[in-house]
């Protein structure tokens, strides 16, 4: 039986493994807010209170599925945990904090000599302290 | 796949890990160039020379015609070899700890000191001039005697300060040299090596592949190194016992401001 490989867009065999790892922890992603987003439609129509009582801890679970994914993403992502860390959990204009959070990561990371995107480095850069 | 040909290698996904992991934590603490001086790309393996925005005439043109030809810097290719016995990538995959990567970390070490090396005292074959040689300034004895060093130190940040080069500044320090600061405390029990940090208002790096030392302005736009393809792990061919790797880099290297270091010789 044939087996769906959708989370990669090019050729698996071309991709370096850490890519593949990449792309799964990617569609695991989507996966689990795809599954916070039907609890969040399940319990908003289900007038059974035990049955809503699961729900919620189901989408729970999903909760922290997500935030583990995503954590691993960023660790593997210096750019996107760089913007991360100027999006999430701050008050305010949140368009206005992502301009901001990119401008600056961006920035920094053609200072620090950042990999390039798809490089098999070692991602050692620049050393100097800025 | 990329010219490393890291697929072709009989190493499993964690083993790699396992390899990068271990060149990383051998090499940031030996690249001192990186830590003193600008640092510009990576530009990927295909790059192969740094624009020096000059150009040369060329006498024999065309008739009616004016040419000249660009100056450019070519990127050195740096790589160091080293093989993992395949016994222990074995090892390593069950779980082992204590897995020998003793070639792995030679071979660190060595491009490290090659990097340092043509940084600091050039590499006349690859086109590279180094900052001890090309400085402007009268070099400096730094000696045995480590109570002198502040001394020999504030001179150097003197002169640079003198002919108009702001700081912060840094200093390279060779391993020899390094050592006698860390095992040196001052009268009333002040480590020396504080003392220096104070003096510079900038790093003290320990710098395998340095011969005595070298003070420098780490304000930015002197020094310029230019690097192509970043350090990397690649594959060159295996047999039953085991697999021969490299630890490879391209980069060049070069200097706009020689009057910006002094170099204190050993």
């Amino acid at each position: 039986m044939a087996v769906g490989f959708d989370q990669y867009h090019e050729p698996a065999a071309e991709l370096p493994h850490e890519t593949r790892t990449f792309a799964r922890l990617c569609a695991s992603l989507t996966e689990e807010a795809e599954a916070i987003g039907w609890y969040e439609q399940r319990l908003a129509v289900e007038p059974d209170r035990g049955a809503k009582d699961i729900m919620r801890d189901a989408q729970g679970e999903e909760f922290k599925h997500f935030c583990m994914d995503l954590e691993f993403l960023l660790r593997r992502t210096p750019l996107w945990r760089e913007i991360a860390e100027g999006i999430l959990f701050t008050d305010g204009d949140i368009v206005e904090h992502g301009e901001e959070a990119e401008e600056e990561a961006v920035e920094g990371e053609a200072s620090r000599g950042a990999p390039l995107s798809g490089s098999e480095s070692l991602g050692i850069g620049a050393l100097r302290e800025p | 796949m990329s010219h490393l040909l890291r697929e072709h290698a009989p190493i499993t996904q964690a083993g790699w890990s396992l390899l990068d992991d271990e060149a990383r934590e051998r090499l940031a603490p030996a690249l001192a160039a990186r830590k003193l001086v600008d640092f510009a790309g990576p530009r990927g393996w295909a790059h192969s020379a740094t624009n020096l925005g000059r150009a040369e005439r060329i006498a024999d043109a065309p008739e009616g015609i004016v040419a000249a030809t660009r100056r450019v810097l070519p990127l050195v290719e740096a790589r160091a070899p080293f093989s993992v016995a395949r016994s222990e990538l074995a090892d390593a995959d069950r779980g082992a700890e204590d897995v020998d990567f003793e070639e792995l970390d030679s071979a660190a070490h060595r491009i490290a000191v090659a990097e340092n090396a043509a940084v600091f005292h050039g590499w006349g074959a690859a086109a590279i001039s180094g900052i001890a040689e090309t400085t402007t300034h009268d070099t400096i004895a730094l000696g045995e005697d480590c109570e002198r060093y502040p001394r020999h130190v504030a001179v150097a940040v003197d002169t640079l300060r003198g002919v108009g080069i702001d700081g912060p500044y840094g200093l390279a320090l060779g391993p020899d040299a390094h050592t006698r600061v860390l095992e040196t405390s001052q009268h009333g029990g002040y480590p020396l090596l504080e003392h220096l940090r104070e003096i510079l208002g900038g790093p003290l790096v320990w710098a395998p592949g340095v011969e005595g030392a070298v003070v420098l302005s780490v304000g930015g736009g002197h020094f310029l190194f230019e690097s192509g393809e970043d350090l990397s792990i690649g594959y060159e061919s295996h047999d039953a016992e085991s697999v021969q790797l490299y630890l490879e880099e391209s980069f060049s290297f070069r200097i706009a401001t020689p009057e910006a270091a002094v170099a204190l010789t050993p």
